[in-house]
């Protein structure tokens, strides 16, 4: 392979000044110092956007596991209500202390923790630094022909601001009274008295874990937008694109834009909590019988507002990544060009665009009139469309085409239908008189979960196996990735699906008991057992679904040392860019600087079979 | 048509006037989430079965010509549009819009008010007027604010045992509240959910149609105690509400101190 030329400006007219800025940011010390750089330069303290991305799939792929283990411990308790916790139970309780997990029974304080850490690490630890930071990082530089991102420093920056919001996240589970147990969202003023006797509790620790997270995903957006702006190979026109790095520009605009409201919320609501100020807090609070010595004049729902400008966009920053992978791998399986490109495109600007004024439909209840409940209905209604669109998009592109069914693929083609029940179960919640019923039960629960967890997971996995051959030099085994997706599909809809039952039923989310005290009882109706039986047999396809992770764990390390080698750097027969690198890419990328001739996926135009023609690939 | 509606979704028996309309909004639109989901998992099976690479070596790469895709896509939009303009607006209307409410006189007028963890419901009394308040006079002993001055008030019935107590047939108002953090104030059998909100007071009305007992349960997270923040909603008929009602003695504002 040829020299890496991250230290050289390529001198092309469209690249020549933001390159150069590369390349004096990447290599400062001189030509190939890359090559002696140390330990911890190299693999730690990286500018190099693939070890930054490495880093944070591995960070955020160890959080996924640690939101997946609470929710285990979470779900004991629901389907057992005041048990003891086997094994975990004694260690809980050493841990953390008696008043949270005594003779290994979970307390009520203990599981809102476990709940709002849950929704906190998995959203903000786990899956938006897994799309946007570890593949985003990773794969749309190599995908627009580019040797880093445009500011690698801040690239860096931004790892390692996540990385102290993370930790800072951690340590919360170990101070006086517990971590932050007031709900991912963090609603004023339960925020601020849940833990009255300590000035600094979980939710202190929270906020600044969050305005931590959301400041790294700033310097993330914005070093995106620049590098997909700037830093696009010869050729590499809009239109000519990955839909892939569309997803993530996207993405990038919602980061930058939604989040700064919630990083001002969240300051605000520190002063609330360590200063008494009255931001979120309105006159006459009286807690526990006694008057709460705030000015007071604030108000609760200011907040919210605030939260969910940021936490709907924040919705659609799951799921675009998500969106781009399957494209992706179903483009690259099916051996034919997506069906309605330009459709996928437009619709993820529609839906990043709508993003952003359908937030209130998460306050319907708060006491909206009709028309301000009629506009974001209606917007709601309108950004469905878009999705459906994305939806329906893929589905056709499948047909006419040559099925290979390769791990990413099952896992790309699961996505779709599973996406599917999690967007149209959306459809009763957007609309206000039906969300009267179905708001906060665990209908909602289970509708963001088969958007989230079947449906941006699911692609996450498909992009591990896809990509594992370009960032290691090995394959996964395909085996036992099969058997990881099996398993995982079928436990996935077996925790899933009876939710469904639970919420139009009437059972509500972020109940200690699974909702035993609801249950019909003494002539007064109520819950049924039937659905409170379905607690114990979601938490039993729980642990089943934590069980069926151990293949792929397994699997992602072992083929890290020891699996098939790749026979070239283009196992796949892919035609994106990320494909003409050398495997693994080097410190600058490309051999030579790339070219873009034609479109993204150009698949079975040539006459010989499953004949495919790289982008690079002169006319 | 109702009681169809209701076991083929799962729903709690319903107990109130509006709730049909409900229950056949949320059934129509589980109807078109249906049918869309089926028509994409007929179409996905298939495909992924005819295309599949052994039984078709060679890709096609144009795929499907046809625009049945879009109109299928309008057709979505238009009857999203429908179940938008012809249900969820007008039902949202008749019970959020404050010129839709029943008038005072022929409704029963409550305060239901929200603390960690159970509900307070305030009754106005014989003479139908709740006495009036100020923040300004919350105190331990008085945390609504009451004013013992206020004559109207003098009559007014506190409940702090989590049971509210209704006529059949005849529209509640409930003006809903909170007293610490936001609670949310739902009866699934009468088909309403509001948020109970501190600083706030927030109307609804319902007309209960069936003698029974509900459970109400508290839809918003609200403190460690959340779970068990149950109340009762006894819906009697009129003539026990009266000898019900008859029972409670009024509490003056603020003279019988708070625990």
């Amino acid at each position: 392979m040829g020299k890496p030329i991250a230290n050289r400006p390529f001198g092309d007219g469209l690249m020549s000044h933001a390159a150069a800025t590369v390349a004096s940011a990447t290599g400062s010390e001189g030509n190939d110092a890359h090559h002696d750089s140390g330990f911890w330069r190299k693999y730690i303290f990286s500018t190099d956007h693939k070890v930054i991305g490495i880093q944070y799939g591995l960070t955020s792929l160890t959080f996924l596991l640690l939101g997946f283990l609470l929710m285990t411990l979470m779900r004991w308790q629901l389907a057992y209500p005041g048990e003891p916790i086997p094994l975990l139970g004694p260690v809980l309780e050493k841990v953390l202390g008696q008043g949270m997990a005594f003779k290994g029974i979970m307390s009520p304080d203990l599981y809102n923790s476990f709940g709002a850490m849950h929704g906190t690490i998995m959203v903000f630890l786990a899956i938006v630094p897994l799309a946007f930071g570890a593949f985003g990082n990773y794969v749309v530089p190599l995908q627009i022909g580019a040797p880093d991102m445009a500011f690698p420093r801040l690239n860096m920056a931004s790892y390692w601001v996540y990385f102290m919001g993370g930790v800072i996240m951690l340590v919360s589970f170990f101070i006086p009274g517990g971590a932050a147990k007031s709900g991912w969202t963090s609603y004023s003023p339960l925020a601020t008295i849940a833990d009255m006797g300590h000035r600094v509790d979980g939710q202190t620790l929270w906020l600044i874990g969050m305005v931590l997270l959301i400041t790294s995903s700033l310097l993330g957006s914005v070093n995106f937008i620049a590098t997909i702006i700037q830093l696009r190979a010869p050729g590499m026109t809009w239109m000519r694109m990955p839909f892939f790095v569309w997803a993530q520009l996207v993405t990038a605009f919602l980061l930058l834009l939604a989040f700064p409201p919630l990083e001002a919320a969240g300051l605000m609501q520190l002063m609330d909590n360590l200063f008494d100020t009255s931001f979120f807090l309105p006159t006459g609070l009286v807690v526990s019988g006694n008057p709460l010595a705030v000015s007071g004049g604030g108000s609760p729902l200011l907040w919210q507002h605030l939260f969910w400008f940021l936490a709907h966009p924040e919705v659609y920053v799951l799921i675009l990544p998500a969106m781009g992978i399957v494209a992706e791998v179903i483009a690259n399986n099916t051996r034919k060009p997506l069906f309605g490109y330009k459709s996928l495109v437009y619709s993820a600007m529609a839906i990043g665009f709508l993003s952003f004024i359908v937030w209130a439909h998460h306050m319907y209840l708060t006491g909206m009139g009709t028309k301000i409940s009629t506009f974001f209905q209606t917007t709601t209604m309108m950004i469905s469309i878009p999705s459906v669109i994305i939806v329906t998009t893929l589905f056709i592109s499948l047909w006419g085409g040559s099925i290979r069914f390769t791990t990413p693929m099952l896992f790309a083609l699961a996505f779709l239908p599973m996406f599917g029940i999690g967007g149209l179960t959306g459809l009763p919640l957007g609309f206000n008189a039906t969300d009267i019923q179905l708001h906060d039960t665990y209908y909602v629960i289970g509708h963001f979960h088969y958007v989230v967890a079947p449906g941006t997971i699911f692609a996450i996995f498909a992009g591990i196996y896809y990509w594992f051959p370009k960032i290691t030099g090995r394959h996964m085994s395909e085996f036992w990735g099969k058997v990881h997706f099996a398993l995982s599909f079928v436990f996935m809809n077996l925790v899933f699906a009876p939710m469904f039952l639970q919420g139009l039923e009437g059972m509500h989310r972020r109940m200690y008991d699974g909702g035993a005290t609801y249950a019909a009882a003494g002539g007064i109706e109520g819950l049924s057992q039937f659905a409170l039986k379905l607690n114990v047999s979601i938490s039993h396809a729980a642990w089943l679904l934590g069980w069926a992770q151990v293949p792929f764990i397994i699997n992602l390390f072992w083929s890290i040392w020891k699996g098939r080698k790749v026979e070239s750097d283009n196992p796949w027969e892919a035609t994106t860019l990320e494909w003409a690198t050398p495997t693994p890419p080097p410190h600058g990328n490309f051999a030579s600087p790339p070219t873009a001739h034609r479109g993204p996926y150009e698949y079975s135009q040539s006459p010989a079979p499953n004949g495919f023609t790289p982008q690079n690939e002169p006319a | 048509m109702e009681d169809f509606i209701v076991k083929l979704l799962h729903l709690q028996p319903l107990a109130s006037e509006h709730g049909g309309d409900l229950d056949r909004l949320l059934f129509y639109v589980h109807l078109l989430m249906f049918v869309l989901f089926v028509g994409w998992s007929v179409f996905f099976l298939y495909t992924v079965w005819r295309f599949r690479e052994r039984r078709n070596p060679k890709a096609d790469p144009v795929g499907v010509k046809s625009h049945t895709s879009t109109y299928l896509e309008g057709a979505v939009a238009l009857i999203e549009a429908v179940l938008l303009l012809g249900f969820a607006i007008p039902l949202w209307a008749r019970g959020a819009s404050l010129d839709n409410f029943p008038d005072e006189k022929e409704a029963t007028v409550i305060r239901v008010i929200g603390r960690q963890f159970n509900w307070i419901a305030r009754y106005p009394g014989e003479d139908g007027v709740f006495g009036l308040g100020d923040p300004k006079l919350i105190s331990a002993s008085n945390p609504f604010g009451l004013d013992p001055e206020d004559a109207n008030g003098a009559d007014d019935i506190t409940l702090e045992t989590s049971e509210i107590v209704v006529p059949v047939n005849k529209p509640v108002i409930a003006h809903i509240s909170s007293l610490d953090v936001i609670h949310s104030f739902s009866v699934k059998q009468m088909r309403v959910t509001q948020d109970a909100i501190p600083g706030l007071s927030i109307p609804i009305w319902f007309t209960p149609t069936k003698v029974g007992s509900y459970q109400i349960t508290c839809a918003q997270l609200c403190g460690n105690g959340h779970f068990s923040m149950r109340g009762i909603l006894r819906v009697l008929s009129e003539p026990d509400y009266r000898e019900w009602l008859a029972k409670q003695s009024p509490r003056p504002a603020a003279a019988g101190g708070y625990e």
